[in-house]
């Protein structure tokens, strides 16, 4: 899609707009309708947005596929340690009550840790479900030749 | 109240035309759009329900990830035409109606729409309501008992999509690799980026 003007300028400006986005869901979950999983997707589409207008090379270069792949696990291992340390602090596994210095705020910390594990874990999955997607024979003009 | 009303027949009419549209029609490329606005069509739907939460997902997932996930297969397969199927449709047909009557006599028993005396909003969901805020002190309760309260089904669910992310990843992974690794070495200044 090389040659789409129109769509290169306005996925240029929305693009980091999404992006935003995403993170306003991921850390205004707590608020409002959101959370990691939203915000993981939202922040994968911005990614996979990008491909599809400029080709899968540049995303590759923006976002490589060798370090996305590695955040599908760095998410979960979040997630998990998070358990661990509310064990190991004298609660239960994923008892974020003893990760603060009270209940509240020791469940806010919790509940933040393990929505960012998820968003992690989602956006890293979908950029990496997408790239292999495309990059199995190509999607972007590279492999239309 | 009649005005919701109205908004839910008229969605429901939109869906089912998208439905028998999906049916009907031989293009798979069209078929993957129409699937897109059935999305749509659908988080609309929890939208009204007051399942916001649900409506994001469906259409983050349903109507934006999986749309481009179908039009990349398409690529990959690169045909365009559902090929016709030579069974005779009789088979099927009896099992969907069966299937269709059972369901129907099932949602004949089921509580009406958020009854507070439905059996599922009877059992947790109380607790979770009232001491939500004292407990855990984040306004949206839905957040509290997806992160804190069932703590473990997130888990699990982040698993789940873990494992989906590496079955991708050895289904097609060898492929990847052995097409892009020559690539990513010559210099490639094609656009500005």
């Amino acid at each position: 899609m090389r040659h789409h003007r129109v769509l290169r300028v306005v996925s240029k400006f929305l693009i980091p707009f999404i992006m935003l986005f995403g993170l306003y869901v991921q850390f205004h979950g707590d608020f409002g309708p959101g959370g990691g999983f939203q915000a993981g997707v939202i922040f994968a589409a911005a990614i996979i947005l990008y491909a599809i207008v400029f080709g899968l090379d540049h995303a590759i270069k923006v976002a490589p596929p060798r370090i996305v792949t590695k955040f599908v696990a760095i998410g979960l291992i979040l997630y998990i340690l998070v358990g661990v340390a509310s064990m190991l602090l004298g609660g239960e596994f994923l008892n974020y009550s003893v990760l603060g210095s009270t209940q509240q705020g020791g469940q806010h910390l919790g509940i933040f840790l393990v929505e960012l594990g998820v968003g992690i874990t989602v956006a890293a999955t979908i950029t990496t479900i997408f790239y292999y997607f495309a990059g199995y024979r190509g999607l972007g003009d590279e492999g239309k030749e | 109240m009649i005005i919701q009303f109205v908004i839910n027949i008229t969605l429901l009419a939109f869906m089912g035309a998208v439905a028998i549209a999906i049916l009907k029609v031989r293009n798979l490329f069209a078929v993957t759009m129409l699937s897109g606005i059935y999305s749509f069509l659908a988080a609309t739907v929890f939208v009204l329900l007051d399942a916001v939460d649900v409506a994001f997902t469906e259409a983050a997932v349903g109507a934006g990830v999986s749309t481009v996930l179908m039009l990349a297969t398409l690529s990959l397969i690169g045909e365009n035409r559902e090929k016709v199927s030579t069974h005779t449709p009789i088979l099927p047909l009896i099992v969907v109606t069966i299937t269709g009557v059972a369901l129907l006599y099932g949602v004949a028993d089921m509580p009406a729409f958020a009854d507070p005396e439905a059996p599922a909003n009877k059992h947790v969901i109380p607790r979770y309501l009232e001491d939500s805020k004292e407990e855990i002190g984040v306004p949206n309760v839905v957040t509290s008992i997806l992160a804190s309260y069932r703590g473990y089904d997130t888990l699990g669910e982040t698993g789940v999509i873990f494992t989906a992310g590496v079955a991708v990843m050895s289904l097609l992974g060898g492929t990847f690799w052995r097409r892009r690794r020559p690539r990513e070495e010559e210099p490639s200044e094609g656009g500005e980026g």
